[in-house]
């Protein structure tokens, strides 16, 4: 049997919180959570925000970020308690039986100094070696994971290299001092799909030929599949199931493991194209002033009552093809068609019914609000100004849409603080809604919540869209969203349309190079997806 | 060194310049262009027809304001200063020896406050939240209260008089040596220092703990690193850009200190004399007291920029 | 609001700054003599009849402190209410309009700022009649600068936020986008900022007095009677200190107001506290 390298028992996290005019309040952030893990293994810690995942990865270097303190439990490490060691003690062992991987390695690498000098920076610290060796080791490392050119890229700083070669960098910088264990926070998150799965690749080979244990932590259990050999599911700071990987996936015997699994288990039947168009967008091309062309040359179409998912990586133009659509940047060539007529460029020339029927909802519901309105004004103010609706009337259109949304009439008075994120994105939809819009564009509406608060939010809009039979132009980045909701769809890429077509068309290969791409690159929830996307990926390129 | 950043260095150092000219024609058009007519107020009420036209002709008020401003600007540029109204003497000269003692002054103040600052700065981020740290902010709240002539009085009414270890009027003369000049000014200088002192430590604190709660300090001491390591490795190269720009804003606040400061303790410099002269009314010296301030005001804040340029490492090393 | 929630250092502000109010208020009231009322000799120590003493002409310190105290706070009020009414009706339509306006209006505040305040209003001060009135439109108008700065920073952070962007898709016109969605969440920060100003401009009239350059004798007010006193003071006379004493006492206690408004409305932004 394997020799357990990290013990957590029972242990309880808690802070300090500070509410404006009452007495300060210890509250619990993680409760009587149990884990271990043997050499070599890697054990994936999911959940969603606030289910206490970062605070127990980091709870296995005796670190509490930000004035949270490890109250009580034990963590043994190497057989030893580290919870209650003293700082010191702590600081030799920190960085040299266990290292730390973040979530952006573009805010955790110091932007004073060279890579190379951070890289082996614990190296030298902790273990006798000198100098040259520790650069030859991180060198190595460099080539193992797969950065461009090994022997110099040390040499660069911070914001000389791409966000997907930092997270490399920062898995060689923890690599280095070859620790026992290494905390992997959300190491891939902030990536783009097509780079996740590289970085994802490099990382599982490093952990693999390095013999190190991990924690990985992430929220997508499509991504924490192909790495950890265990997983341990997580909410409200309490363990919710532990298991095998497979188990897990496969098998998964509580509840809320199992509706995390099903996420995107949406079932959306395609409809068939329509001729005529609730909206054109014909050669549109855009720039901003510097003269960079975001947008080159867009058409497609939104047909009514259906949904047109544009999906594409960041820097790909979709949310400046929404821009353009709603005349905040008036294209430079090119012509946009509302129901038939074509619309004026620009946001002034626009008559109040066009604005009416176009509505728009966003990302970040929380500034998508104002703070000093309560949901009764957000969703009441399009139903004055675009119908003249007052007093009783006004009041009754309000509980309507406040039932539609779910949401119930109790939350009329509420200020946009007192929500929850979820309840936010909804009261945004209802304002939408209030304008009677034929067609709404949704731009990345679900990347800002957590998986199964999304899934609520695809739902309400599916549901929504047969009741008010109103047109989505879809935005994301996510092909999981896009599969589940959309009737057409356009790939993005570099400001150009590089595919287009109903969902079915557009998802059955042949593929273009860069469709093929990103396909494969979207996680699946299966244990060995990654090995063989990577394998196919080889294929593909070794063929050509 | 590279292009871009001599480059920056070079617009910002322009910009300065275009700076500086906007603010002569301000402090110009300040004491020209505004109501009434300027001849008649210098003089008072009861002036003699003959007076004001005297002065008149003086200040040259009969021609067009811009073609005045262009002579007293190109006089300027000279080093030239103009002549003073009230005893027809050449400002410049006068001017000369009361900006030396002035910056004499400021200097030693600035270098008593300055690493008393930063070290107290340090102190409060060492105990951040601990009573060292509260007593220092409970301090900068009451400091940026009172006012310099509270602190000068209080200093000369406890510190001259009742125990007289320094005199209360700091007079200084050529032949000083060194070591009574800095006797002579220890009240002054303890004045300007109190005045900037708990402002400049607070800030330090702000601009050292703004780079504390960075993600790449986290990285550090997950590293194992022993915290001096921390400070001086990752702390300090990052907060050297914010700490100088709370240095010359604040040396920026001493200077314009300096003007009440020399008034409390009668001392020849800068700013006494910028204060005799506004009350005789006397334009020139006025505009050109004015002026020279102004430019240390803004030298100070090219001094930060550039700073801010050098130590960025984005600007430093261009991808 | 919950009085009990109120911290000690607020209370003290808030007591000793409604002391200065009503002081200035009732000033003619309270005074147990004229202001300019010669009562006794010069620098007479503290008495029954003359509790603070009197001055260097013979007259009550506590009757001009008391005086003072009117001429004092009703000019810094002023020259606040002028400069936050200047500043911040500016700095939004600055943000708002953006464009050659917002351009312009920068610019020229960024050269007014280039040039100390105090040594600006000398300059101005030296060519003008030094009255009330210019004092009030001296110290208001350079100091309208800050609050420009922070009234359009604070409006243009706002102004850039998806639910602008909703109004303005909506097709609201500038006056809703300024007045409903911008102001109520500027004010906040401007409120705070006011605390600040004001103590300011006590500590800037104060200065100028001190220096001869700001309200003018007879006329009582707290930095004009430092100046009239300090003679004494070097004399081992503590009546110069008395009005310096007070400045800083009416400084410290609007800054405590100011920091606890300050923490409340902060408090506030982060609605539920979690």
């Amino acid at each position: 049997m394997a020799e357990t390298l990290l013990e957590i028992r029972d242990l309880r996290i808690t802070a300090w919180s500070h509410p404006p005019g009452e007495e300060p309040a210890e509250i619990t952030i993680v409760d009587g959570v149990s884990l271990s893990l043997e050499r070599g293994r890697v054990l994936g810690l999911i959940g969603e925000s606030g289910a206490g995942k970062s605070t127990i990865g980091l709870a296995a270097m005796a670190y509490g970020r930000g004035g949270v303190a490890l109250s009580g439990g034990e963590v043994r490490l190497n057989g030893r308690d580290i919870r209650t060691l003293p700082l010191g003690r702590l600081r030799d062992l920190r960085g040299r039986e266990v290292t730390y991987v973040a979530q952006s390695a573009a805010a955790a690498f110091n932007p004073a100094h060279r890579l190379i000098d951070q890289v082996v920076e614990a190296v030298l610290r902790h273990r006798k070696i000198g100098r040259a060796e520790a650069e030859a080791r991180a060198t190595g490392l460099f080539a193992k994971l797969g950065l461009p050119d090994p022997d110099k890229i040390g040499q660069r700083y911070p914001h000389q290299v791409s966000g997907g070669q930092l997270q490399r960098a920062m898995t060689a910088m923890a690599l280095c001092p070859e620790p026992d264990l290494i905390v992997f926070d959300e190491p891939t998150t902030a990536l783009d799909v097509t780079t996740q799965i590289d970085v994802l690749a490099a990382i599982k080979d490093a952990i693999r030929d390095t013999r190190v244990a991990a924690l990985y932590i992430t929220h997508d259990l499509a991504v924490v599949a192909q790495v950890a050999d265990h997983i341990l599911v997580l909410r409200n700071g309490r363990a919710v199931e532990y298991g095998e990987t497979r188990q897990i996936i496969d098998a998964p015997r509580e509840d809320y493991t199992r509706a995390l699994v099903s996420v995107r288990s949406i079932e959306h039947a395609e409809a068939a194209p329509g001729t005529e168009a609730v909206l054109a967008v014909r050669g549109v091309t855009a720039a901003y002033a510097g003269g960079l062309t975001v947008l080159d040359d867009v058409s497609v179409e939104v047909h009514p009552g259906q949904t047109l998912a544009v999906v594409g990586e960041s820097g790909s133009g979709k949310s400046t093809l929404a821009r353009a659509i709603t005349g905040l940047l008036p294209p430079i060539r090119g012509e946009i068609l509302f129901e038939g007529r074509a619309l004026s460029p620009a946001l002034p020339q626009r008559s109040r019914d066009d604005l009416r029927a176009l509505q728009m909802i966003y990302q970040m519901p929380d500034v998508a609000m104002n703070p000093r309105q309560t949901v009764a004004t957000i969703i009441g103010r399009p139903l004055s100004f675009y119908f003249n609706m007052r007093g009783a009337e006004k009041a009754a259109r309000i509980r309507e849409l406040l039932e539609e949304i779910e949401l119930g009439t109790g939350f009329a008075d509420r200020y946009p603080a007192e929500l929850s994120g979820g309840q936010k994105q909804r009261v945004c939809i209802a304002r939408a809604l209030a304008a009677k819009p034929s067609l709404i564009i949704c731009d990345e509406v679900t990347s800002a919540l957590d998986p199964l608060v999304a899934d609520g939010i695809l739902k309400l809009l599916l549901k929504l869209q047969r009741i008010e039979d109103v047109a989505y132009l879809f935005i994301t980045h996510d092909i999981a969203t896009v599969r589940a909701i959309a009737d057409s769809i356009a790939v993005m890429h570099r400001g150009r349309v590089v595919r287009y077509g109903t969902r079915t068309e557009v998802l059955t290969p042949p593929f273009d190079a860069y469709t093929d791409l990103l396909l494969a690159s979207v996680p699946e929830m299966r244990v060995g997806w990654l090995e063989d996307a990577i394998a196919s990926r080889r294929m593909a390129s070794g063929g050509q | 060194m590279n292009g871009s950043i001599a480059r920056l260095i070079a617009q910002r150092l322009a910009l300065g310049v275009a700076m500086l000219l906007a603010v002569s024609v301000m402090i110009f058009a300040g004491t020209t262009i505004l109501p009434g007519d300027v001849a008649q107020t210098i003089l008072g009420q009861g002036a003699t027809p003959q007076a004001v036209a005297n002065i008149r002709a003086e200040l040259g008020l009969d021609a067009p304001a811009y073609l005045r401003y262009l002579r007293w600007l190109g006089g300027v540029l000279q080093g030239d200063l103009g002549t003073a109204l009230s005893n027809r003497q050449e400002i410049a000269p006068a001017l000369l020896g009361r900006m030396a003692n002035t910056l004499f002054l400021a200097g030693v103040a600035a270098a008593v406050s300055v690493p008393l600052a930063i070290g107290l700065g340090l102190l409060a981020v060492r105990y951040q939240n601990r009573w060292p740290d509260r007593l220092i902010s409970g301090l900068t709240l009451t400091s940026i209260s009172l006012p310099e002539f509270f602190i000068g009085y209080v200093l000369i009414y406890f510190v001259a008089v009742r125990l007289g270890w320094f005199p209360s009027v700091a007079t200084v003369y050529e032949s000083m040596s060194l070591g009574e000049r800095l006797s002579a000014i220890a009240l002054p200088a303890a004045t300007l220092t109190l005045v900037v002192l708990a402002h400049m430590m607070r800030m330090t604190r702000a601009a050292i703990l703004n780079v504390m709660n960075s993600a790449y300090i986290e990285t550090a001491e997950l590293k194992g690193l022993r915290r001096a390591t921390v400070i001086r490795r990752h702390a300090l190269p990052n907060a050297i850009a914010p700490i100088v720009n709370v240095v010359m804003l604040n040396l920026a606040f001493l200077v314009v200190g300096v003007v009440v400061v020399e008034v409390i303790f009668v001392y020849p410099g800068m700013g006494q004399y910028l204060i005799d002269h506004v009350a005789k009314r006397d334009v020139p010296v006025v505009q050109a007291c004015g002026l020279i301030f102004a430019a240390i005001y803004i030298g100070l804040n090219i001094v930060a920029d550039i700073v801010s340029i050098l130590a960025n490492p984005r600007l430093r090393h261009p991808r | 609001m919950n009085w009990r929630t109120i911290p000690l250092t607020a209370w003290i502000g808030l007591i000793l700054t409604a002391a200065f109010v009503f002081a200035a208020i009732f000033a003619p009231w309270l005074a147990p003599y004229g202001q300019g009322e010669i009562v006794g000799g010069v620098w007479e120590p503290r008495s029954a009849a003359f509790l603070l003493g009197t001055d260097n002409l013979g007259r009550d310190l506590l009757s001009r402190m008391i005086f003072g105290a009117r001429t004092t706070l009703t000019i810094a009020a002023l020259a606040t209410a002028l400069s936050f009414t200047l500043g911040s009706v500016l700095g939004f339509f600055a943000a708002v309009a953006g464009g050659w306006t917002d351009q312009a209006l920068s610019r020229l505040v960024d050269v007014l700022m280039a040039i100390p305040t105090l040594i600006f209003a000398l300059v101005v001060l030296s060519v003008m009649p030094v009255s009330i009135p210019v004092l009030i439109v001296v110290m208001g108008v350079l100091d309208s600068t800050r609050v420009y700065r922070l009234a359009r920073a604070v409006a243009v952070d706002i102004n850039v936020m998806d639910f602008v962007e909703v109004a303005r898709l909506r097709g609201e016109g500038r006056g809703w986008v300024i007045f409903r969605e911008i102001l109520p969440n500027a004010l906040t920060p401007l409120v705070a900022e006011l605390g600040l100003r004001f103590i300011f401009a006590v500590l800037f009239l104060s200065s100028l007095s001190f220096l001869g350059l700001g309200v003018q004798p007879p006329d009582a007010d707290w930095g004009g009677m430092v100046r009239e006193n300090r003679d004494g003071i070097v004399f081992g006379i503590a009546a110069g200190l008395i009005p310096a004493a007070a400045i800083a006492a009416l400084a410290i206690s609007v800054n405590l107001v100011a920091d606890w408004v300050l923490t409340r409305t902060t408090d506030l932004k982060g609605g539920r506290g979690g």
